[in-house]
């Protein structure tokens, strides 16, 4: 089965691996996903586009056996299939990499993939097979490394090798490589190219149009929860592609030349030692953020970010000459000092980090706004009135697309979360935002929506430090860029000086002192 | 046909307070199979154990007695589950506020005015929370599990207490009983009228009121709820993890102490070994049957103290064990923790050809 199978509708039925048919799924009166149809064959890449909300997580939940549809059916190589759960979708063969990781932070790498494999092999045997396949596919792994001590980006390989021991014949993707460097990517791509050749169908979910376009075969869009098209990628442009996933309200960032402001962040080496095994210590860090410019800091996955992020928001506090704000050394100070002194911070997660799952969203608001916002909290009474206030006004500002008025923080889908979470610290017109992987996961509209909001409040003043491993964000939207690899960061550059080849470099450790 | 469990979306509203009521009609009727295994008529014996202490006046008033430590202990439990803090030695709490609130009519016996009651109610708060700050400290200091020192350490304070009224603080003219003097005067609770309901009523619904302000309505509630609810979003909100762990054990250790020392200035009247017949622990079951709400824990601790009245009822009238008490708490918490799963899962049966081949 090494060719690719072209065929007409009705010998795509007959040789079709998967059928979906006019699946729905309601939750309450909304219709997540309405009347979709959809046909994978065996060794087809599939790709499935469209925006946050727009009923793709719920689409390949349902072909997982994650969630169960309202009405339609859905036929594995013609039978009719039904799926209690994904233990059952994983014995037909069915494997997923989920976007939100479902992994045991306190587990190493080996035991949760032992958690997701039907029992049998020790783990001794099994950290053997997770090596070979990570070596084998470019995914590099530590079988006995804690997830706890993992970046995003190694989690998600955790993910991925655990599908790939599972000998899938179709493989859900969902947004696999948003968190990958470039070239981590493209080893992916070659791995997904060799599966599919072998046979296996691959379930792409992306909002990269432009990978969508080198690895997919047939692409379906969907939008508000129906299909809008099916396309042969090949032959469309990113643009129209783009233009079938958000209808014609996706707007192109508008940038500005940078304005020249005063010093408001400084990192006098930084230095943080290693939380755990696996941890990065940061080294020395030095630098400075004006007002009115975008600071990136690009970098793969696990090099130090998170401890970067906990150093600037206080989570990790530091010695105080190490940071300044404005001027003001403020290294021991803890979170609600730094944002007393005007700073705002947006971390990586979204869930459990930088909002709690089962609050609502106008909690969410009092979350990080307890301390500057002083008419939310009256001598140590909160005043809810104010929170719902502000919540509808992050709503409103950031086009925040929810089922309910007030609903749970976990309900919303990742990009209006990420909408929300990035609109509540914009609302406060910080003159100081530090942003982790701003649109991880997030949908090319919401995405567009929320760099140009980073963009305007740079070109209002404040200063913008920008953690993010997506190198086309960066060439989007920042002023200068800096790369850290191992927790040692090199000393920006402005981005007119520079390319997406010597950043590749500098990414790869080229600026590393030879001494550690 | 099988039963699968679906996870919901979000929480659902209705079973957050059905669960519990679904909660307690399971344990009844658990309750029902049990006494008729021991060959007993289920319907008679349940009404024993259920109904029967609410008919009379003298069982009522007894029914305020007992359910008193319970909501006191309960709402202070309540606030350290729901901040993800685990306190288990709220018995081992009740001890140790017990012992230093009696310190003062023991040692100083001649002591009486007011001011007596008031001090022995506040060292009783103290004794507690010191109780409580050891598995604090250790939590903080050095990562201990403090479910298992704060349970460890009710055994310490329990064999302190024998130890006491077995020794120094024993009754000289006790014929040599192992309890302490009797307290008199104001070194004993004011009751309602000339009935067994002592003040420490009052001060359980005083601590609900006040526990149901703050976790609904201040900034210290928010900070609790965040705290349990998703530990490094509290961080990134500027809460103190160690500060929720040493407020959650002081404050329930001291709410811990003042319902043991109300024990003992109030129904009992003097220290004896046995000064609980394990409140403590049933706060737990209380807690957590409230839906670890403050109102929720007063009408839970109710609950609850009548199974400690049917538990005696049953055993004068019915001839069963004084353990069935034990037995039926044991099956409440059971099926509350079991019915909590419906709040955010969703039971749906499935035909068995929809199971499809294994």
């Amino acid at each position: 089965m090494t060719e690719r199978i072209i065929a007409t509708t009705d010998e795509a039925a007959e040789q079709a691996l998967l059928t979906a048919e006019n699946i729905i799924k309601k939750f309450g009166d909304f219709a997540a996903v309405d009347d979709v149809s959809l046909t994978i064959s065996p060794g087809e890449i599939h790709a499935l586009l469209g925006e946050n909300g727009a009923g793709k997580s719920t689409l390949v939940k349902m072909i997982y056996g994650a969630l169960q549809p309202t009405a339609g059916a859905l036929r594995w190589q013609g039978r009719a299939l039904h799926l209690n759960n994904p233990a059952a979708a994983r014995r037909q063969g069915i494997a997923m990499v989920f976007q939100h990781f479902s992994l045991f932070d306190a587990l190493t790498v080996a035991e949760n993939v032992a958690l997701a494999l039907p029992p049998g092999p020790a783990l001794a045997d099994l950290a053997v097979k997770i090596d070979a396949i990570s070596q084998e596919y470019g995914l590099p792994l530590s079988a006995d490394a804690r997830v706890a001590d993992l970046s995003v980006g190694e989690r998600q390989r955790i993910e991925i090798v655990r599908c790939l021991l599972q000998d899938p014949a179709l493989l859900i993707m969902d947004e696999p490589t948003a968190v990958l460097t470039p070239q981590e990517a493209d080893q992916l791509f070659r791995t997904l190219r060799r599966l599919a050749a072998d046979g296996c169908a691959i379930l792409y979910i992306s909002h990269r149009l432009q990978e969508v376009r080198e690895l997919c075969h047939t692409v379906t869009i969907l939008r508000h929860g129906k299909v809008v098209a099916r396309l042969d990628p090949s032959v469309e442009t990113a643009a129209t592609l783009a233009r079938h996933m958000v209808g014609d309200s996706i707007r192109p960032v508008a940038n500005s030349p940078s304005i020249d402001g005063p010093e408001i962040l400084r990192l006098q080496s930084l230095s943080l030692p290693a939380d755990g095994p696996f941890g990065v210590a940061l080294k020395d860090l030095e630098l400075s953020v004006h007002g009115g410019e975008i600071v990136a800091i690009a970098g793969i996955a696990g090099n130090g970010q998170s401890e970067l992020f906990a150093s600037l928001s206080g989570e990790a506090p530091t010695a105080a000459a190490m940071i300044s704000i404005g001027g003001q050394a403020c290294g021991d100070r803890d979170v609600s000092g730094r944002r007393a002194m005007g700073a705002a911070f947006v971390p990586e997660e979204r869930l459990g980090h930088g909002a709690v799952p089962e609050f609502s969203l106008s909690d969410n608001v009092i979350l990080t706004r307890h301390m500057a916002d002083k008419d939310l909290v009256k001598s140590g009474l909160l005043r809810r009135s104010v929170a719902r206030r502000l919540a509808r006004r992050v709503i409103d500002a950031f086009d925040v697309r929810k089922h309910r008025l007030d609903p749970e923080a976990r309900s919303l889908s990742g990009g209006n979360l990420q909408k929300f979470v990035v609109g509540r610290e914009l609302d406060r017109k910080p003159r100081l935002l530090i942003i982790n992987q701003p649109t991880w996961g997030v949908d090319a509209g919401a995405a567009a929506a929320i760099r140009q909001a980073l963009i305007d409040l740079a070109r209002a003043g404040s200063a913008v430090l920008l953690i993010s491993q997506d190198l086309d964000e960066i060439f989007a939207i920042a002023d200068r860029i800096a790369v850290i690899s191992r927790g040692q960061l090199s000393s920006p550059i402005a981005m007119q000086e520079t390319s997406a080849e010597a950043i590749g470099l500098l990414m790869a450790g080229a600026h590393e002192r030879r001494d550690s | 046909m099988r039963l699968v469990l679906e996870r919901r979306a979000e929480q659902s509203y209705w079973m957050r307070y059905l669960s519990p009521v679904l909660a307690v009609v399971l344990t009844v009727f658990a309750g029902a199979i049990i006494f008729s295994a021991q060959g007993l008529a289920a319907g008679p014996a349940l009404y024993i154990y259920f109904i029967d202490p609410l008919t009379t006046l003298w069982s009522l008033e007894e029914l305020v007695v007992k359910a008193a430590p319970l909501v006191m202990i309960g709402v202070g439990l309540a606030v350290c589950f729901r901040a993800n803090v685990w306190n288990i030695g709220a018995e081992g709490q009740l001890t140790a506020g017990a012992l230093l609130g009696a310190a003062l009519p023991i040692l100083l016996p001649s002591f009486q005015s007011w001011p007596v009651m008031v001090l022995m109610i506040m060292l009783g708060a103290v004794g507690g929370a010191l109780l409580g700050a050891i598995p604090a400290f250790l939590k903080t200091r050095f990562g201990a599990n403090e479910i298992l020192t704060s349970l460890m350490l009710v055994y310490v304070a329990q064999l302190l207490l024998d130890w006491l009224v077995r020794g120094p603080w024993r009754d000289p003219k006790g014929f040599n009983f192992p309890k302490s003097a009797a307290f008199e005067g104001w070194q004993l609770l004011p009751t309602l009228g000339d009935g067994r309901v002592h003040f420490g009523a009052a001060l359980a619904i005083i601590a609900v009121a006040v526990l149901a302000v703050v976790l609904g309505r201040t900034l210290k509630g928010f900070e609790i709820r965040v705290m349990g609810a998703a530990p490094r979003a509290g961080e990134f909100a500027g809460f103190s993890p160690p500060r929720m762990v040493w407020f959650c054990f002081l404050l329930s250790g001291a709410l811990a102490g003042v319902a043991g020392i109300c024990e003992v200035a109030g129904p009992s009247g003097h220290l004896q070994p046995h000064i609980s017949p394990g409140y403590g622990f049933t706060a737990i079951i209380v807690a957590f049957l409230g839906r670890l709400n403050p109102f929720g824990v007063l009408v839970a601790g109710v609950m609850l103290a009548i199974s400690y009245l049917g538990g005696e009822a049953a055993q004068v009238d019915l001839g069963v064990s004084d353990k069935t008490a034990q037995v039926f708490q044991g099956i409440l918490l059971f099926f509350i923790l079991a019915c909590d799963t419906l709040i955010l899962y969703r039971p749906r049966w499935v035909s068995v050809a929809a199971t499809g081949k294994e």
